[in-house]
């Protein structure tokens, strides 16, 4: 290792070690699912509290449309699903089926973003903006995060199954998978919270 | 589970690097932690300069301060605002947190590098951006934000009521970004710290800093999310117009207090935390004494990060909360009192019977001891729900939090700093000029903080631009002792001159050291001074604990971790 270009992609020792017999990249994240938990916890919770003080909030809930929520909870459900054959794919070393897989929990999101799109343009254009109620400001708020999630799982998993299909880092499958789930639990809770509880 | 064994040559042959790829854009966790550690250190003197800017117009109210001009009333909320935010995130965290953990880290326990350097590398980017912002905040139409750094609404939410529409929201992304700096940062100690250690290096033989800037990293961890998710709705207040915090079309200023102290308390363990890490490791070197009850102190620092999670509402005894929920706090404040009156405790018995030698980095050492104390003891009166509705918001509080902030934050950083020089730089500071600083510190410290309780028991209002409004508060007594801490301060600061200079010349011109000039037993020690790229010549194995100092039928009085045991060193 002589030039600097070597010294840079140098991959540290240190990355290798597993002292707990965990992967380091997937103890790394459980890690950032904790952070991510933390988060959402204090949103959701700070939403409870105040929904269980203010009681008009009820009425303000029961303008979101609880048919969309329910279809999507099924996409995210069903595209989670293909997530975990993935992975099983990931593990018999089989690249481009894993990718097929994770093209499908892909599809799943962007549904999701479509019918997540289509429920809000019709509240904005009904009156139900962002400013009407705090209770908006939350539904807002919450949905836009999660929605946020939703992006930024769709375009690693990807760059991960472009790997994939050539059968480069193929442990990185489970690791998006795991992301993934999370991302689906969050939905779990938000949607009786805003969709159900009426 | 089978250990690897330790490789040989690590350290990767020197290669002709630029000077931007080798000091600037390096993934090496030594560059990446001395980064954090300069930055910080930089703010230090801006937080500092601030302090001397508002403390003259108190002792001098309506007078010129030099090399500043005249202080405003809008000027000095956003000075003390921004001095509060910038002593806290912007020094307390990266020097303490980010900067010895990136740079003891892997030394300590180890290995070459984090798990994830480029990660690591990454952090200090989005640091480094959040620091830009703070600076430019401060220069905006409108000037810095000043609704404190505690940043409560409706003052905060709204440029309507806080006349600073470009500072407030940068101030909050600055410290939003921050926050995510630290995120990343923290997580990759901790997987570090759980994967990456040096063969035979288990769990109870980690040096107890590393264990410390691994708690507080998930303290950290697990406190701040309710305050992202606080800072974007109050981002969203600001800029958008939303009234998340707004009472009078629904929302609820109380939200964000509880959001930002759920965050806020467990925020001043997080920094105390890797401080008497610092304090533990300095202590046994130069007592040359086992510690003493090391899993006594392990155990006390994780009763102290959870107790943490339940008494952020001590911060607002007086802010309309239930009574009995009131009480509730003040028990869980005074039980948190009880783990680290008893880390102390461990402290001072580690040094009974000790052959202690008053190196400079021991006099910090010390010197955190006992300043620290008295911040802890002041503190039980504030915890006390009763005692705290008289003295909440008076200088009082300014003191307490001040008699442990300093100690963390000042004095911590000093012990390490004198500590770990010759492994950052390979050469040694200067003894006297070490200890003129110490002195010159130390002393004004306690004269700037001393008058500012008197003055919060006699009523003394935190947060006021000038108490000549206020005539029974700017009585010729109240007043002498105000020019009292300001001439201190002045003092003080001039005294940082004599670290700078003792600092910055020794870097070139002080006596080169080999790799353990104190006679250590930590890993650190191992490796040359200052460590190659790649840290250790050959990869270390660990055989004992880290605190194995004057054991009996031994020659030496210290007895390193990568020694094995069937070998007898040459005498140093
Ligand atoms: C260099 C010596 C320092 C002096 C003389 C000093 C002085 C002061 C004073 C007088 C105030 C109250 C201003 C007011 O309420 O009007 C203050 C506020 C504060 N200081 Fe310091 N300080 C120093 C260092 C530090 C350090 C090292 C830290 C923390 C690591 C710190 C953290 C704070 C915080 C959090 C506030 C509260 C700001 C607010 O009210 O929003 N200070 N400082």
């Amino acid at each position: 290792m002589s030039h600097a270009a070597d010294v840079r992609a140098h991959v540290p020792i240190a990355t290798g070690r597993s002292a707990t017999g965990i992967p380091t990249a997937r103890l790394a994240v459980w890690w950032v699912l904790a952070s991510e938990i933390v988060i959402f916890g204090g949103l959701i919770g700070s939403y409870v509290m105040l929904r269980l003080h203010h009681p008009h909030w009820a009425e303000e809930a029961s303008h979101t449309n609880t048919v969309a929520g329910a279809f999507n909870t099924f996409v995210l459900l069903t595209s989670s699903l293909a997530a975990v054959l993935a992975h099983q794919a990931a593990e018999a070393r089989n690249g481009p089926r894993a990718a097929r897989f994770l093209g499908l929990t892909i599809l799943g999101g962007l549904v999701f973003l479509m019918v997540k799109s289509f429920e809000w343009s019709n509240e904005i254009a009904h009156g139900f903006t962002i400013f009407r109620d705090v209770f908006w400001s939350y539904y807002y708020v919450t949905c836009g995060l999660h929605g946020l999630h939703v992006i930024v799982g769709m375009v690693i998993m990807g760059i991960v199954a472009a790997d994939a299909r050539r059968g480069r880092n193929l442990h990185r499958v489970e690791l998006i998978g795991i992301y993934w789930h999370f991302v689906d639990a969050v939905w779990i809770f938000l949607f009786p919270l805003f969709y159900i509880a009426k | 589970m089978s250990m690897p064994a330790p490789a040989h040559g690590a350290a990767v042959a020197h290669a002709p690097e630029s000077f931007w790829s080798r000091y600037v854009f390096s993934t090496d966790h030594k560059v990446i932690g001395l980064q954090y550690m300069f930055t910080g250190m930089a703010m230090a003197l801006i937080g500092g300069f601030m302090a001397y800017v508002f403390r003259m117009q108190l002792a001098f109210p309506g007078q010129s301060v030099p090399l500043y001009g005249l202080v405003t009333a809008r000027e000095y909320n956003a000075l003390i605002t921004n001095h509060g935010s910038i002593m806290i995130f912007w020094v307390s965290m990266p020097v303490l947190i980010a900067g010895l953990g990136n740079f003891l880290i892997p030394l300590m326990i180890g290995c070459d590098d984090m798990v994830f350097p480029r990660l690591n590398r990454l952090s200090y980017q989005i640091f480094f951006v959040s620091v830009v912002i703070i600076l430019i905040s401060l220069v905006v139409p409108g000037g810095g934000f000043g609704g404190a750094w505690t940043a409560y609404p409706p003052l905060s939410a709204s440029a309507h009521y806080n006349h600073t529409p470009w500072g407030a929201p940068l101030w909050l992304l600055a410290v939003a970004l921050e926050f995510v700096a630290f995120l990343l940062g923290g997580i990759n100690f901790t997987v570090t710290v759980m994967n990456a250690r040096a063969p035979g290096m288990t769990a109870m033989r980690i040096p107890i800093v590393v264990w410390m800037i691994v708690i507080a990293s998930l303290v950290f961890m697990g406190s701040v999310g309710p305050l992202i998710a606080g800072a974007v709705m109050l981002f969203l207040d600001q800029t958008v117009g939303t009234q998340f915090f707004d009472p009078k079309a629904g929302g609820d200023p109380l939200l964000w207090q509880h959001l930002f102290w759920f965050f806020g308390h467990p925020e001043v363990y997080v920094v105390l935390l890797p401080a008497t890490g610092v304090v533990a490791e300095v202590l046994t070197v130069f007592a040359r004494k086992k510690l003493f009850a090391y899993k006594t102190i392990l155990g006390t620092a994780i009763a102290t990060g959870i107790i943490s999670f339940f008494v952020w509402a001590h911060h607002q005894f007086v802010a309309g909360i239930d009574p009995r929920m009131a009480h509730l706090f003040t028990i869980t404040t005074l039980l948190i009192s009880i783990p680290v009156a008893e880390m102390l405790f461990a402290f001072i018995a580690t040094l009974y019977g000790g052959s202690i030698e008053f190196a400079t980095p021991m006099l910090w050492a010390l010197a955190f001891i006992a300043e620290f104390l008295i911040g802890g003891v002041t503190g039980i009166f504030l915890g006390a729900n009763a005692t705290d509705i008289y003295l909440h918001d008076t200088y009082f509080v300014v003191a307490h939090f001040h008699y442990t902030f300093f100690p963390i934050a000042i004095i911590g950083t000093f012990a390490a700093i004198t500590y770990w020089f010759p492994k950052m730089f390979g050469r040694r500071m200067s003894e006297t000029l070490g200890k003129i600083h110490f002195w010159g510190t130390v002393i004004p410290f306690n004269l700037i903080f001393i008058p500012l309780f008197l003055t919060g028991v006699a009523g003394q209002h935190r947060r006021i631009y000038s108490y000549e409004n206020f005539p029974q508060l700017s009585t010729p007594w109240l007043n002498h002792l105000a020019v009292i801490a300001t001439v201190a301060l002045i003092v003080m600061l001039a005294f940082q001159v004599v670290f700078l200079v003792n600092f910055f010349w020794s870097m070139r011109h002080g006596e080169e050291v080999g790799a353990n000039p104190w006679n250590a037993n930590t890993l650190e020690w191992a490796a040359p001074s200052p460590p190659p790229h790649g840290n250790f010549v050959t990869m270390p194995a660990v055989y004992r604990g880290p605190y194995e100092y004057g054991v009996p039928d031994r020659d030496l009085d210290y007895w390193p971790q990568h020694v094995p045991n069937q070998e007898e060193l040459p005498r140093a």
